[in-house]
């Protein structure tokens, strides 16, 4: 009975952190409905078709020009912030050097077209990771795929041309940049990948979905393998010569696990921190690693995964999770009838309460997200000083003083940086501890 | 230049303000009693995590609203 209640309130709030967490991202459906559009999937070549809540802000710039404008090449449009942006998102194709990528396998699902199995080399991608191919409506416009917003485009492989965009204002007043590829004389609008957070820092739900292995989830993936390679035989030998002096590469490992242990577990959860240990250890391994490998500027390395909200939102709610499911009588008591308070004041401290153990999680997602992406933009603006001067003073001279004034400050940030992986790993290890412990503390007054 | 990077600037003096104290408190503790170093470092990096986290949600509300 103790034990079914429990689990109960712990599915009540969770529910709650699904509420909290959840995306109202219906309001951009509607507007990209096919049957629409099929009536002026032919008209002339200028904007073919746009979405419903963009069209009215659109109008004040709709003699402009039919296509949007191709992206500058000009260094004087140089533009730090834009750069900077562009580094740390998510991509599907990995640029390792001046025209070559690395492909990754793509899975895109569109409602009304399928799933579409491919890789991001059919793309023919060139440079600025635009692809040069249309593959059964699917383009790369830097790095990234995005579908043309129109049903009679031909399936199989259509030269597409450089894409251009567009800078527009959404109803909600947002800045937004839409994408127009052209193909045989015609300009196609293009459609990003959905994302499920209403819009907030995407454009919400579009045409098509992206479960591709990307840019990210390659990183994941290859930490994994490292994690696993490196941690294996330490792990092992733990079971196998238990109280014997370690060897080998868990010599590296040691001082790391028993401080997690003695430092992280036992102070902050209790007697019964065996328990929790693998989460921590996880978790602590993980970020750790992800961490440090977005701290490698080339090929392996090069990826935000940590310094994505989603990912740390995934960890952020596995942490919870533990939380609500461990959480005893006594937790959920001072949760929802936090004992020795007048009744009435319940009316206002359990909503306050309630919160509370949302908001926690909450802070833990955006911490990790926040410093790592932090980081990532102060180390590519240090970069672009070198642009920046010689934009200003001409290659040479300008070049110079922005390659005196970048290195340094990028090899301090780096360094900077070092020790933020070290402690965004360490304080989410540390925090999860803390809400463990005060979730499966004893009663005592 | 708008009102989300005045508030975004607001937050940064707030969690400023609150570090900076945890840190002069710190110090003056440990000084005061070094034997008790290790449990004042965690106090310190607990509350040091609650006031970013606080700040960082200012923040990012302000970018975002």
């Amino acid at each position: 009975m103790k034990v079914s209640r429990k689990y109960i309130f712990a599915l009540i709030i969770s529910a709650f952190g699904a509420v909290a967490f959840a995306q109202q991202g219906t309001e951009h459906n509607h507007t990209h409905g096919e049957g629409d559009h099929h009536d002026h999937a032919h008209e002339a070549p200028a904007k073919a078709q746009q979405p419903a809540n963009a069209a009215h802000a659109h109008e004040e710039e709709a003699d402009q020009g039919a296509c949007g404008h191709p992206a500058s090449e000009d260094p004087k449009d140089f533009n730090a912030g834009e750069t900077a942006i562009h580094h740390i998102a998510d991509v599907n194709a990995i640029h390792i050097y001046g025209d070559t990528y690395f492909h990754l396998p793509c899975i895109l699902y569109a409602p009304n077209h399928g799933w579409k199995l491919t890789s991001t080399s059919v793309f023919k991608v060139h440079h600025h990771g635009n692809g040069t191919v249309a593959k059964d409506g699917y383009v790369l416009v830097h790095g990234s795929i995005m579908r043309i917003q129109d049903a009679a485009f031909p399936m199989g492989e259509v030269a597409v041309s450089e894409p251009t965009h567009d800078e527009v204002k959404t109803a909600k007043g947002k800045d937004k940049t839409i994408y127009y590829v052209q193909a045989n004389g015609v300009c196609y609008m293009l459609d990003a990948k959905t994302t499920l957070d209403g819009g907030l820092m995407g454009g919400g739900i579009t045409s098509f979905y992206d479960f591709s292995i990307t840019r990210n989830v390659f990183t994941m993936l290859l930490t994994f393998l490292l994690l696993f390679l490196l941690l294996r035989s330490a792990a092992k030998a733990y079971t196998s010569r238990p109280g014997q002096a370690p060897k080998g590469i868990q010599n590296f490992f040691e001082p790391f696990i028993t401080f997690i242990r003695d430092d992280v577990a036992k102070p902050n959860i209790g007697p019964n921190y065996e328990r929790y240990m693998p989460y921590l250890l996880s978790s602590f391994f993980f970020i750790l690693g992800l961490n440090l490998i977005g701290q490698i500027p080339f090929f392996p390395g090069s990826a935000n995964v940590t310094g994505n909200i989603s990912v740390t939102m995934v960890l952020a709610i596995i942490t919870f999770l533990i939380v609500s499911f461990s959480g005893n009588a006594n937790y959920w008591r001072h949760i929802f009838m936090m004992p020795g308070v007048p009744k009435p004041l319940l009316i206002i401290l359990t909503p306050v309460e309630v919160l509370g153990a949302i908001l926690k999680p909450f802070t833990l997602m955006l911490r990790l997200f926040a410093n790592i992406t932090a980081g990532h933009i102060v180390i590519i603006s240090f970069v672009s000083l070198i642009f920046i001067f010689t934009n200003k003073f001409g290659v040479g001279t300008g070049t110079a003083i922005g390659a005196a004034a970048s290195i340094p400050l990028t090899l301090f940030m780096m360094a900077l940086e070092l020790l933020v992986a070290l402690l965004q790993a360490f304080i989410f290890t540390m925090l999860s501890a803390t809400y463990i412990g005060s979730a499966i503390e004893e009663h005592h007054h | 230049m708008n009102l989300a990077t005045i508030g975004a600037g607001l937050a940064a003096i707030g969690a400023g303000l609150g570090i900076g104290l945890i840190g002069s408190k710190a110090a003056e503790a440990i000084a005061r009693q070094p034997e008790a170093t290790g449990d004042i470092r965690g106090i310190v990096i607990l509350t040091a995590a609650l006031i970013e986290g606080a700040a960082l949600v200012a923040m990012v509300l302000s970018f975002f609203v």
